[in-house]
């Protein structure tokens, strides 16, 4: 009894949640908090003794999460039937690539200070930074046809042309992997979280075909 | 602590330092004055020249920075200019494995790490060789302060009032024999005061090692302090190498065995990256690093607009080492 109860008040909040006006603002200012906590960081010299790298690899960090937490909407409201989740896509996309941008640009700016001979020697001498731009090469299709506009114009190429968000991931865990000197605890993590979202939407489908 | 104390009855070296047994609790509380009064006697040695020198050093950071647990320690001209890495800096940023892979970790978890009584196994081609108690290395130390400018392998950089004592003045005291071409040296092996122990994130026990004729180079310092202070935990307590014209890695940490070799030693990162770390690894902006260019280095402390500092080969310190490598293909023996 007491267990339907709850339940229902779940799913009560579950609905009456979304529908909230202040509720979509709530989840963008959320996303934004890795972004403050940075720039305050840097303002304040609360970042450590190497502030730039901190600040390179945060963001990093982050825009890598949001990929993660992007492929987990659709599993997600799969699993758990939050169709509402949906909504959110296209706004944690935009934030992975927000964050991909300004991991990048605080790369050219703090690490390089806009030397373009250097960066273009960076990224054909070394593996893990040429992968890294590639990722975020092919990112910008992506936030360049999130509009509704494009997503009517491309019609069922645009769920092709979306897929590319699984080399994507794939493609910046590996620059993570091989960024690491000795210690890949956490990026064996963030490969376990990666293979079983993506896992979740392959396997069927391979079991089927086979 | 799990130090096994051998004693090696054969080999006791006769003048100064003996291979003890058991240290009592008032010797080993006694350290810190021993140092203390070698520094006396060293500082008496110099006065005039070098202590009234020190106080005209411009290097400086803010005094707070400064401790005194060394009394009248000398004062040398090395690293004069130099403008320090701030304390904090220094002793917060740190890659001590052996207590987790963060910057942040070695500050955060060794802070409980004992180091004394701590002692040091000496081993191979030497006359005298056995245990020996630290206080006992100690006693025949000139304790000096020394600044050298750091740099990692990871392209950052430092710059570190050691406190110590030449590394050669006390490999003589071992007497190696003319079989010893390379000295191995060995970080203490103990999960359960080091957790970063408890993965095999590297090859522990830590070994790195240098040929001998490097070794006896006069650059090569055995520290037991900085900043004025005892070494703290995460910098390497009790006694660690530093080695300023190499990045950072061979700078081992917390030593507990010196053994002296007829060949090339193991050492811990050679063995993890044989393509990325090689035996010799002399700071060198020419030779990149496989992932990432040594041509600059990042000081600690720099804030945001700040350019990075060209690296200099050898650190700076070519005029007293490039000898030990003419004739020597730099991009092979990296």
């Amino acid at each position: 009894m007491e267990a339907t109860i709850k339940r229902s008040l779940l799913m009560q909040l579950k609905e009456i949640l979304p529908g909230l006006c202040f509720f979509k603002p709530i989840i963008f200012i959320i996303c934004l908090l890795p972004f403050a906590f940075f720039v305050s960081g840097a303002i304040n010299q609360q970042l450590g003794p190497n502030p730039v790298e901190a600040m390179i690899r945060g963001f990093g960090d982050w825009a890598f999460y949001f990929i993660l937490i992007g492929l987990t909407i659709s599993p997600a409201r799969k699993l758990f039937k939050i169709n509402w989740l949906i909504q959110y896509r296209r706004m944690i996309g935009l934030f992975a690539f927000f964050y991909v941008c300004i991991h990048f640009s605080s790369y050219i700016w703090f690490d390089q200070y806009f030397d373009i001979g250097k960066i273009i020697q960076d990224i054909i001498k070394r593996p893990f930074i040429a992968i890294g731009f590639i990722s975020f090469l092919m990112l910008v299709p992506l936030a360049l046809t999130s509009t509704n506009k494009m997503m009517r114009r491309l019609k069922k190429n645009w769920g092709r042309l979306h897929k590319l968000v699984y080399p994507v991931s794939i493609l910046t865990l590996l620059h993570y992997f091989m960024m690491v000197k000795a210690d890949y605890l956490v990026p064996i993590v963030l490969l376990v979280i990666l293979s079983s979202l993506l896992g979740y939407r392959f396997i069927p489908k391979l079991l089927k075909r086979s | 602590m799990s130090i096994i104390i051998k004693t090696d009855r054969t080999h006791p070296l006769e003048q100064g330092i003996k291979p003890s047994e058991i240290t009592s609790e008032s010797a080993y509380l006694n350290r810190r004055e021993f140092i203390k009064q070698s520094g006396i006697l060293a500082g008496a040695a110099w006065t005039g020249g070098l202590v009234a020198g020190g106080l005209s050093l411009p290097a400086m950071a803010a005094s707070s920075d400064y401790g005194n647990d060394f009394k009248d320690l000398i004062k040398t001209p090395y690293g004069k200019g130099e403008s320090l890495t701030s304390f904090k800096d220094a002793t917060t940023y740190n890659n001590f494995y052996e207590f987790g892979t963060g910057k942040k970790d070695p500050a955060a978890n060794a802070q409980e790490f004992v180091t004394e009584p701590w002692s040091i196994t000496v081993e191979g081609e030497a006359n005298k060789t056995g245990t020996f108690h630290l206080e006992d290395i100690l006693l025949h130390a000139q304790m000096e302060e020394r600044i050298y400018r750091f740099r990692c392998v990871e392209a950052w950089s430092m710059v570190v009032p050691w406190v110590g004592f030449s590394l050669a003045d006390m490999l003589k005291r071992f007497e190696p024999n003319s079989k010893a071409k390379y000295v191995e040296f060995e970080t203490l092996y103990d999960p359960k005061q080091m957790p970063g122990q408890k993965r095999r994130v590297l090859d522990w026990p830590y070994r790195d090692g240098l040929r001998m004729d490097e070794a006896m180079n006069p650059l090569c310092f055995m520290a037991v302090g900085l900043y004025g202070r005892d070494l703290p935990n995460q910098n390497g307590a009790p006694i660690r190498l530093v080695v300023p014209w190499k990045y950072g890695f061979k700078n081992i940490k917390s030593i507990v065995k010196i053994k002296f070799t007829e060949h090339e030693p193991v050492c811990t990162w050679n063995v993890t990256g044989p393509k990325e770390y090689g035996f010799y690894s002399n700071v060198n902006p020419n030779v990149d690093h496989p992932r990432w260019s040594q041509a600059t280095e990042r000081k600690l402390g720099a804030n945001f607009w700040e350019p990075k500092t060209k690296t200099q080969i050898f650190n700076g310190y070519g005029e007293q080492v490039a000898h030990l490598y003419k004739d020597m293909d730099l991009t092979k023996y990296f």
